[in-house]
């Protein structure tokens, strides 16, 4: 049991980071349940057809949907706003009824077969894309994402491009969200459509909130086991579930660590203080 | 070939209309080294167009931009950043949930230019230094960890002007710098002009402020309705008839 939390809590833990390296350049996406759900089919044909070790086909899984996100991203970016949510929501739709309508991956009935994700495989997953985040964090190139997702006009006048950044963005998203997907499948033997298509992700994220890296785990975990401690309610569980997301969302509206924390530590810079001005 | 060998931003017949209202027709002009270029006119006179036309906020629809030399004339903005061409906008725009330090250190052109590079940069202190180096110039350095939303409005153009030169560009364009500033504001960012200027190769300045001009500005170009009514030194142009009709006749409440 205490298996099945290690790998659904880090499943949806890297699947909320993907939400929020998209959202790092201001674009708020639903594609991602499409992209995993590509990253679990992709590699579970590789698996199961073809005989790849599970680690590599999950890498290939998720450059194909890195591939895709950038293909599908390019017009979607042109959007903006609401508008781009709709496409992203259009892109995640499509990659359903196209799994759906091939028949080598089973269709509707879904596909089976795959095995061999471990607890270590998540941990591991979820230590290395958090290291790579808190790596950002403190970068130069963390305030280029901040810049573009303030003020795209503003940004571009500074010598930043947006579109190129963006879509770098949703490229990478989409990989994580197709590898944790891919580990994902790899753990429940078997996969359907709607099973790997969730607007939860969006969910984690926005919980436990997007102005910094701590804030989609949280928001992952908490919904991820949310559902199992009120288990004693029998069917008033999604009730329940739905009254505490609420809750939430009225008590923290910016999500539950909504702080952003500045990319510079001035104070560790040494002969960087400034002189007393007037 | 070039024609005018010491000119940086060489501008050439370049009109735009919106919905068939010509905002641009036909302006031709020069931006020599060296020089601060004030750029005047009345409301609505095309001044804001002809800034956003040249940094690519607009396509033009005729003539060609050239700057050191090279067409730009369809480049988009963050290519014509890098090439060196800076700018502020009227209304301030500040990336205003960052700190003050931060909204320097964005704009530093090796990250800029190579934004997955800059993931790996070592030594970043070498940047924070040369930030607050420009910080104090600008007698930001004590706020440099403020968010910069917090900054009144004069430190936050102050802000928005160090921001603009901490890409080392060769031309910078201000859009009305002086706006809604008080007299004292307007004479400590004539300073801050006068201090900028030796940073950069050239300067153009949109402004209103006819005795701002007159004490920054090295030529003055003065547009009216889209057109191009005069050019020279600003005492001459100020004093020719077409001008003070056009502009000073009826814009003088203002003054």
């Amino acid at each position: 049991m205490i298996q099945d939390y290690i790998v659904f809590v880090g499943v949806n833990i890297v699947l909320a980071w993907s939400v929020y390296v998209i959202l790092l350049a201001g674009s708020l996406s639903f594609a991602n349940g499409g992209f995993m759900a590509i990253g679990a089919y992709v590699s579970g044909v590789l698996t199961v057809k073809f005989g790849f070790p599970l680690v590599i086909a999950a890498l290939i899984s998720g450059i194909a949907a890195g591939l895709i996100g950038v293909l599908a991203g390019f017009p979607a970016l042109r959007t903006r706003g609401i508008y781009l949510m709709l496409v992203t929501v259009g892109i995640a739709v499509s990659v359903k009824a196209v799994i759906e309508s091939i028949d080598y991956v089973g269709g509707i009935q879904g596909f089976g077969g795959m095995v061999g994700t471990t607890p270590w495989h998540v941990v591991g997953l979820v230590v290395l894309v958090g290291s790579g985040l808190a790596l950002l964090s403190r970068s130069p190139l963390q305030r280029i994402l901040d810049a573009v997702r303030e003020d795209e006009l503003s940004a571009a006048s500074l010598g930043i491009n947006p579109i190129y950044v963006k879509l770098t963005c949703f490229g990478v998203g989409a990989f994580l969200a197709a590898v944790a997907g891919s580990f994902y499948a790899h753990y429940l033997i078997h996969v359907s459509p709607d099973q790997v298509l969730s607007v939860f992700i969006v969910l984690y994220a926005v919980l436990g909130g997007t102005n910094n890296m701590w804030g989609p785990p949280i928001g992952a975990a908490i919904m991820t086991l949310t559902p199992e401690f009120v288990r004693g309610l029998e069917a008033w569980r999604p009730t329940a579930f739905g009254v505490i997301i609420l809750c939430l969302l009225l008590i923290r509206p910016d999500g539950l660590l909504a702080f952003r924390i500045a990319t510079t530590r001035t104070k560790a810079v040494a002969g960087s203080k400034p002189k007393q001005s007037t | 070939m070039d024609v005018y060998p010491q000119s940086i931003l060489s501008v050439d017949g370049l009109s735009k209309s919106f919905r068939g209202l010509t905002a641009l027709d036909q302006i031709s002009l020069d931006v020599r080294r060296g020089e601060i270029l004030g750029l005047m006119g009345p409301n609505g006179a095309g001044k804001s167009v002809f800034i956003n036309v040249i940094t690519g906020l607009y396509p033009a629809d005729y003539g060609t931009v050239r700057f050191l030399g090279r067409d730009v004339t369809r480049l988009p903005s963050y290519a014509l950043a890098r090439l060196g061409i800076a700018r502020t906008y009227q209304n301030i725009r500040l990336l205003r949930r960052m700190t003050v330090l931060e909204n320097v250190l964005v704009a530093i052109k090796d990250h800029v230019n190579r934004p997955l590079r800059s993931l790996f940069i070592r030594n970043r202190s070498r940047f924070v230094r040369a930030a607050t180096t420009l910080l104090e110039q600008f007698h930001l350095a004590d706020k440099r960890d403020r968010l910069a939303g917090s900054l009144a409005y004069g430190e936050a153009r102050r802000l928005e002007i160090a921001r603009a030169l901490a890409g080392k560009p060769s031309l910078l364009l201000l859009d009305e710098p002086a706006a809604g500033m008080n007299e004292r504001e307007t004479e400590e960012l004539g300073d801050t002009i006068r201090a900028s200027r030796k940073l950069l190769e050239a300067m153009v300045i949109v402004e209103h402020d006819v005795a701002m001009m007159r004490g920054l500005a090295d030529r003055l170009v003065v547009m009216d309705a889209g057109h191009k009514i005069a050019e020279g030194k600003p005492g001459e142009v100020l004093a020719e008839p077409s001008v003070i009709e056009a502009y000073l006749g009826t814009d003088e409440a203002d003054e």
